[in-house]
């Protein structure tokens, strides 16, 4: 019984923890699968969970938090988007930038919002919901099926980001860029129009990852509370092989390592709960030697396409 | 572009970076040029600043040139900070399982170790690219990470001190710390030692073969394979030179300032090297001036906030900004990469064309 008890902890906790892996990774694979690296992740996130602290703080609603962190992401995404297609920055070094940019503009931006609190200033979130029959399911019924809606929203976004991107005209048009843009450009599809829609709904993904931190874990804005979930998205898209449904259940697996690893802490500290860290990045590492990146990555990702160039 | 109006190009950008930053501290109701003036002048001029400076100089100049060496060969080092890591785990573990060499002797393999430590973990990227063609930002972004835990559980766990309330490791042996440079404070010789490792670096890039092929490889794959260099032996000679200058800076860190390997002992300097190199054009004889000048303004961010109280975070704002306005600023002319000028420039012809023709027409 003890161990049902745990296992419902250890599955509640990868729902908890993965989720804002998975907004992230899912944006990472958008934007990929168009041609462009985000490293900007770990940023974006942060602007995400400053706009939904902001918003929240400011009018006392989870929904209009929701809708403030999810502008500031749009507006990170297309600021990366600049960077990359229209001056063709390196990619790796725009992110890296935005990065930097964003650690720093929220770390000041929650101090003048929130002033003396310094950011500790409460913030209405979202409460879960339990979907009804499903949540009295034993072990997974409190953990998977009284989640918050944000969760949920995880979970359509996935579904309808795979059907967008592999069943649509224009999620092919997408493919079709990250893949082969002089060739797309030639079919006629938009190219740098694509590149910018893929990099701002990225950035709004990504900071869907802040606002479920904010929103639905914490209830309020720590400087650099995105703590390299950017980082560890990159790898989920790794480990999901650009495929965003795989890219979810990469990001769950990571959140599974990270459950076990708090839980760890408490109940083992035997054994080294740093195993349970490295795992993440490990597999992805192994993914990426063994599987071979080639053959599923986009074969223009973090190329800049320059029309007048052959 | 000749070199001139690249370094004409990066001063722009830094004066723009900087009087970004200038506007948010107006907006957090501050004086701008007092509050740069504080941070000048307490991280340049006043000898405990520049003290400070100096210590946080020295691994961002190594990690630059650790940044700077692959990159010259067209490979991104984004792995300093995990090559850092790993580079202090093998210094210290060697310091603490040989106490007693007397220092001349000990030091240098010290050195020895962490830059053997370090450049192990970067070949492991450098393979990867030179012979699978895997992406090594990547890769090396992920080994920072594992490198990291490894030196946490390395310090919670083998290496723990007794009774210790944190984790850290024994302290070293008196011997092996590193002499202090400015007396009365912390600042250790290393910033010397990364000046030394910029001056062989600089000949090598310049005059010798070996150093150009890095070029040759970086700036034109093909034609350097044509000339008959081996381009996989040049990628991954770059990144165990990079990795083994990344790793003495984490070995630096142990010996020279804490005496002990600390979890968490480096504060992203891996990534500041980053910010170095670019800043830097990939110069290296330039980097030490950029590592000085990253170093004061984040050292004097703190003595900033003190005294004229401006958020230290203004600060952090100018660093991003800086990087990309530099790296929109740089033209690098054969990797397709354009500045912010060209894209406005090149609008600006064909609207004065359209306009010319309308009216001709």
């Amino acid at each position: 019984m003890i161990d049902l008890v745990l296992l419902g902890d250890v599955l509640a906790g990868t729902a908890r923890l993965g989720t804002p892996i998975a907004f992230a990774a899912l944006g990472g694979v958008i934007a990929e699968r168009g041609g462009l690296y985000n490293i900007g992740l770990e940023g974006q996130i942060l602007a995400g969970a400053l706009g939904a602290a902001a918003g929240s703080f400011a009018t006392g609603s989870a929904v209009i938090g929701l809708g403030c962190g999810i502008i500031c992401g749009l507006i990170s995404g297309l600021l990366l988007g600049y960077m990359s297609v229209r001056l063709r920055i390196n990619q790796l070094v725009g992110g890296i930038a935005l990065n930097l940019l964003l650690a720093g503009l929220t770390a000041f931006l929650s101090r003048q919002i929130f002033g003396a609190q310094a950011g500790g200033a409460r913030v209405k979130g979202f409460s879960q919901i339990d979907i009804p029959f499903l949540s009295d399911l034993p072990v997974v019924g409190p953990s998977l099926f009284s989640q918050d809606p944000l969760f949920y929203l995880l979970i359509g976004l996935a579904i309808a980001a795979w059907f967008w991107l592999m069943k649509s005209h224009k999620g092919l048009d997408l493919r079709a860029v990250g893949e082969n843009p002089k060739a797309a450009d030639l079919a006629g599809v938009p190219v740098f129009r694509m590149q910018y829609l893929a990099i701002a709904v990225s950035g709004a993904l990504a900071a869907l990852a802040g606002v479920h931190l904010v929103l639905s874990q914490v209830y309020v804005f720590a400087e650099g509370m995105s703590a390299g979930k950017g980082f560890i998205a990159l790898a989920a898209i790794i480990l999901g092989r650009w495929s965003p449904i795989g890219a979810i259940c990469a990001a769950l697996f990571f959140g599974f390592c990270d459950a076990v690893q708090f839980k760890l802490q408490f109940t083992s500290p035997e054994i080294p709960y740093q195993l349970f860290l490295i795992l993440p990045y490990l597999a992805s590492l192994i993914a990426l030697v063994v599987l071979g990146a080639k053959a599923s990555a986009p074969a223009s990702v973090g190329l800049p396409y320059d029309r007048e160039h052959r | 572009m000749n070199r001139f109006t690249m370094q004409r190009r990066i001063a722009i950008a830094l004066l723009l970076a900087l009087s970004a930053g200038g506007v948010l501290i107006l907006l957090d109701g501050h004086n701008p040029f007092e509050a740069y003036k504080v941070l000048f002048l307490e991280s340049f001029l006043n000898y405990w600043g520049f003290s400070n400076t100096l210590v946080k100089a020295s691994p961002m100049l190594l990690a630059g040139l650790a940044v700077i060496i692959p990159m010259r060969a067209g490979v991104f080092n984004i792995g300093g900070e995990g090559q850092i890591y790993i580079g202090g785990l093998f210094g210290a573990v060697f310091a603490l399982a040989v106490p007693d060499l007397p220092g001349l002797l000990g030091v240098p393999l010290i050195f020895f170790a962490a830059a053997v430590g370090g450049a192990f973990w970067a070949a492991i990227p450098a393979y990867l690219k030179a012979y699978r063609g895997t992406n090594e930002v990547i890769v090396t972004l992920l080994m920072n990470f594992i490198a990291i835990h490894i030196v946490s559980y390395a310090v919670a766990g083998p290496l723990l001190a007794e009774g210790a309330p944190y984790p850290y490791s024994e302290e070293v042996s008196e011997a092996y710390r590193l002499p202090i440079l400015m007396p009365r404070s912390d600042t250790h010789v290393g910033f010397v030692f990364g000046l030394a490792m910029t001056v062989i670096l600089y000949f090598w890039l310049r005059f010798t073969p070996s150093g150009f092929q890095l070029d040759l490889v970086g700036r034109n794959a093909r034609a350097a394979a044509y000339a008959g260099v081996d381009q996989k032996k040049t990628v991954i000679r770059a990144m165990l030179i990079g990795g083994s200058l990344a790793g003495m800076a984490g070995a630096i860190e142990v010996i020279g300032l804490k005496y002990r390997l600390f979890h968490l002992f480096s504060d992203g300097y891996g990534y500041d090297g980053i910010v170095v190199a670019f800043l830097a054009a990939l110069n290296p004889i330039v980097a030490p001036l950029t590592a000085l000048f990253l170093a004061g303004l984040s050292a004097g961010a703190g003595t900033m906030q003190r005294a004229v109280g401006v958020d230290s975070s203004v600060i952090e704002v100018v660093e991003g900004l800086v990087v990309v306005l530099v790296a929109a600023a740089l033209v690098t002319p054969r990797t397709r990469s354009t500045s912010i000028l060209k894209p406005l420039a090149r609008n600006l012809r064909l609207r004065r064309q359209t306009q010319r023709q309308k009216k001709e027409a």
